[in-house]
């Protein structure tokens, strides 16, 4: 005892109940992550990972266990944990600021609010884009103010459900860069789902690895690779190997219950 | 620039057409006047302001009407949005009386409030508030779950979600509905004017007609066209287009 786990995961169960089918989501998952770590959650689509993500921002409720944040059971959404949706989520009827601004607006006078909307906005290299609409950014910059939305709540834990899955793959790979730099800087904790293995080994520290019906966690690697990841590296190479297997067989595990259910109707 | 030619064009060529076509049928004023005549009521009505009166009437009555009907609407919507009783019972009525003409209102309209302006706002804000009422519950059923989940993420919830996120999501609905509103309201304003009293554009028609001056009926049937298209065009299509583009709703 003592030593308390920042964020725990604590045998979560997820099941619902579809015409008398019951469907298990999540079995029996648990898990802990330490302050400052950079987590990715990878798994196949289906796996539950965003679920998983959703019950830690509180928008799901678990049908049993709990999750605690520095000690306390998280029940309900709270800024405590800041999220970044695949889409940017962004309010079109507010300016770039505005949206920065959105979750601490009546917390601050309106200068202090801005000077941090600035600030943050730096750090994800829009500062020039304060006064802009939404509309006029690209899918990429979107997703950077969403981000600075995030960081500015300045959140216990940041969630990111597939922040860069609709953007292109120079967008991504950028994006990476600019993540990675700014984790770097200011070491939040982060819970980071993709179903990208390079994405994976690229930004985090360690990478819970879920597998498929039902969805659990089938591994849990530490990456210890010096920064920024190179994948032109043996040592990379052996475990991207390696990953891919681990999601090959829950993949050929799923193609193959398929099969055996079609040949006995 | 091209297209603004092309309508001068066309419009040019209709009117000399219709005063030809006039002159070659040898029809009187009485039964069907040239574009000429109707050109000279028309100066003769803002002459001795008789139009100018209508003009001032008629917008003062709309624009009452039309701000009561926006501000019942859009609180209505929100009623029939936010709750589900509300919507099955209330819901159906209004759907139900949308498919009445609110002119058929105006003979119990008469009985309630006397022949004078109140029963015309009040045909005005029957044919504006239900129109408003259904787009504005649109707008709220259909704002993105997505802005819903961020604003719960960012800590907003409740009444204060209900402001800042719910409400300004459904504004593209809104405006739409204003426009609808804007235009059943002008179309009811002008078939109350007719069945009631002055002054006011339609209470001219018939006047206009009771003395069988067709040159003066036409006339303000012209201007209730042009009226009636400048306000959407120049007003209301514009603003539906920036909010639109705004809101990321744009398609092209």
């Amino acid at each position: 005892m003592g030593v308390k786990m920042f964020l725990h995961i604590d045998q979560i169960n997820k099941e619902y109940t579809n015409n008398k089918v019951i469907n298990i989501v999540l079995d029996n998952v648990s898990a802990s992550v330490d302050e400052g770590e950079f987590i990715s959650i990878l798994g196949p689509s289906g796996c539950g990972k965003s679920t998983l993500l959703s019950m830690v921002a509180g928008l799901v409720k678990p049908s049993s266990g709990t999750i605690l944040l520095d000690g306390v059971p998280i029940t309900k959404p709270g800024k405590d944990r800041g999220m970044v949706f695949q889409q940017a989520a962004l309010f079109p009827w507010l300016n770039v600021e505005e949206n920065v601004i959105f979750p601490y607006k009546k917390e601050m006078k309106k200068a202090e609010a801005v000077e941090k909307a600035r600030h943050y906005l730096q750090m994800v290299q829009l500062s020039n884009y304060g006064k802009h609409y939404p509309h006029e950014l690209s899918g990429g910059m979107q997703q950077r103010v969403a981000i600075a939305r995030a960081f500015a709540m300045d959140p216990k834990v940041l969630l990111m459900d597939e922040p860069f899955g609709a953007l292109d793959e120079q967008t991504r790979t950028r994006m990476h860069g600019e993540l990675e730099r700014i984790w770097l800087d200011t070491k939040k904790t982060v819970l980071f789902v993709t179903h990208s293995i390079s994405e994976s080994i690229k930004l985090s520290e360690r990478i819970i690895v879920m597998g498929t019906r039902p969805g659990r966690i089938i591994a849990d690697i530490p990456v210890d690779l010096p920064r920024p990841r190179r994948f032109d590296v043996p040592e990379t190479i052996e475990l991207e190997k390696r990953i891919n297997q681990l999601l090959k067989e829950e993949i050929d595990k799923v193609v193959k219950e398929e099969l055996s259910y079609a040949e006995n109707r | 620039m091209q297209k603004i030619g092309k309508q001068f064009i066309f419009f040019i060529v209709l009117v000399i057409a219709w005063e030809f076509i006039v002159r070659a049928g040898g029809w009187t004023p009485d039964v069907m006047p040239k574009p000429t005549d109707v050109w000279e009521a028309m100066k003769r009505g803002f002459v001795d302001k008789t139009l100018l009166y209508d003009l001032r009437a008629s917008f003062t009555r709309l624009f009452i009407g039309l701000a009561i009907s926006l501000a019942l609407g859009t609180a209505l919507g929100i009623i029939l949005a936010k709750s589900k009783t509300a919507d099955d019972t209330l819901g159906a009525l209004i759907l139900a009386l949308q498919s009445v003409p609110s002119i058929v209102w105006l003979p119990l309209a008469i009985m309630w409030f006397g022949l004078n302006e109140k029963a015309v706002i009040f045909i005005v804000v029957l044919g504006g508030t239900l129109v408003m009422t259904i787009n504005m519950r649109m707008g709220i059923k259909n704002v993105p779950p997505l802005y819903i989940r961020a604003a719960e993420t960012m800590g907003s919830k409740g009444i204060d979600q209900f402001i800042r996120v719910i409400l300004p999501a459904s504004v593209p609905y809104a405006v739409t509905g204003m426009r609808l509103a804007w235009a059943f309201a002008w179309r009811a304003l002008m078939a109350a004017e007719i069945l009631s009293t002055g002054p006011g554009l339609g209470y001219t028609l018939k006047y206009a007609s009771d003395f069988g001056d067709m040159s003066l009926v036409i006339a303000v049937m012209i201007l209730i066209g042009v009226i009636g298209s400048i306000v959407d065009l120049i007003f209301f299509q514009r603003v539906e287009r920036n909010v639109m583009k705004r809101w990321g709703l744009d398609t092209n």
